[in-house]
């Protein structure tokens, strides 16, 4: 049986864990407004950009752009998505583990792989394969254009100057608070988004004026595109970054309360023990003295 | 006077919403001038000042990169950021314009392409950003 002081103490010492715990779901699900609220905002833009991206890519001729050139597949470059803060359950690990199982397929396939990180916790994971070409650190959380623009400045030099022939994006999509998932989605070569009959028809009327010509016009909007689509993955990070959190300290919680719940019972049982004890001996005592 | 509605919409959500009765915006071919009921168009906009007018009142913003498109008597713009001419803090604007210069002049001396890219956007963004405030001023 361990000493009363020891079981107050260990109590004590679980509270305060739970009390923390319980202040950090608090501050991720403030956080994670914040984020939804970002989502939200964006929305408008990224709709009305693939819309119009749809409708200049159906009447035309795509392979003569850089950015859409498809070409032999020597180097694959993941850019993997993480947060850089940890305690948010498995959130990290499953990113990580479906960025690692993809690195290794390619692997087997025969192709190169190079890795671009953002985010401390892929950084750190990716850093000892060697294959890291560089990595953003400590962006998550601010949401900033300016980030994901550098982001895809990087990833677009390499794509261009040959040093990827590919690059493919994971990063943990938000489903709901309960549910985000490790998503793969393919970047560069930016393929021609597929038109939809309808939408095919609206395009083919040629009813716009386009300035500069829509060969020009596609030339400054790809760079925008991958902007939006960088930026998009960073926000559904940052979202299921604190959703996961919130889940993982809920849960810290309930395990403090229930462990608070059977140490109580232990000290408890400690204390009456002691009682029993003591009231044994006075009694015993009490016995020897009637002779 | 007809009007035409104008959209400002950035990665950070929609800036204007209202109808107008001219628009002026800062094409890469130059800056061209939208009214009410203009036919179907799509142009890509530069780092500039976009000016529409409203009651005899115009008003100025700052925009840098993006594209506009005209259908159906309304004009969106989709730009990485949009900042109204009133709300700039003139002196914040000089001294990113002092740095972006700096920084100019320092990219000009070494032969990596890319800062001198970057500082030059900076410094376009800095002007365009003054230029809006000093407008929306007078």
């Amino acid at each position: 049986m361990p000493g009363l002081k020891d079981v107050k103490d260990k109590i004590n010492g679980v509270k305060k864990t739970a009390q923390i715990t319980k202040a950090m779901n608090m501050v991720a699900s403030a956080k994670l407004r914040g984020a939804q609220e970002k989502m939200e905002s964006f929305r408008p833009y990224a709709g009305k950009f693939a819309d119009t991206m749809r409708d200049l890519s159906g009447g035309m001729e795509n392979s003569d752009l850089p950015l859409m050139e498809v070409r032999d597949v020597k180097t694959v470059e993941i850019v993997v998505f993480t947060s850089d803060r940890g305690l948010c359950g498995s959130f990290n690990a499953n990113i990580i583990k479906a960025a690692n199982r993809l690195r290794k397929q390619y692997e087997a396939s025969g192709k190169r792989v190079q890795l671009v990180t953002v985010g401390k916790k892929g950084t750190q994971f990716f850093r000892k394969t060697g294959q890291l070409r560089t990595s953003f650190n400590d962006i998550m959380g601010s949401f900033q254009m300016f980030n994901a623009r550098e982001i895809s400045h990087s990833i677009t030099e390499a794509f261009l100057s040959g040093e990827s022939d590919q690059v493919d994006i994971v990063y943990g999509r938000f489903h709901s608070v309960g549910v985000q998932k490790p998503e793969i989605e393919e970047l560069l070569p930016i393929k021609p988004l597929v038109t939809t009959e309808e939408a095919a028809g609206k395009s083919a009327g040629g009813a716009y004026t386009y300035e500069p010509d829509p060969a020009e016009i596609m030339d400054v909007l790809l760079p925008l595109f991958l902007n939006v689509q960088i930026y998009h993955a960073m926000l559904e990070v940052g979202a299921s970054e604190q959703a996961a959190r919130m889940t993982a300290m809920d849960n810290a919680t309930k395990a403090c309360k229930d462990m608070i719940k059977d140490l109580t019972q232990l000290y408890n049982k400690a204390r009456q023990a002691a009682v029993t004890g003591e009231l044994m001996d006075i009694v015993g005592g009490a016995e020897a003295l009637k002779g | 006077m007809a009007q035409i509605h104008l959209e400002v919409v950035t990665p950070t959500g929609p800036v204007v919403s209202e109808e107008v009765d001219i628009v002026t915006a800062p094409g890469v071919g130059g800056e061209f001038g939208v009214l009410a009921n203009h036919a179907p168009y799509l142009s890509t906009i530069k780092t500039g000042t976009l000016s529409f007018k409203k009651d005899r009142q115009t008003r100025y913003l700052m925009v840098s990169g993006g594209f506009a498109e005209v259908s159906n008597n309304k004009i969106t713009f989709l730009v990485e950021s949009a900042e109204a001419g009133f709300s700039i803090d003139v002196d914040r604007a000089l001294r990113a314009k002092e740095r972006a210069e700096k920084r100019l002049a320092q990219a000009q001396q070494s032969t990596e392409t890319i800062n001198r890219v970057r500082a030059e956007a900076a410094l376009q963004r800095a002007l365009a950003r003054l230029k809006a405030a000093e407008m929306s001023r007078q």
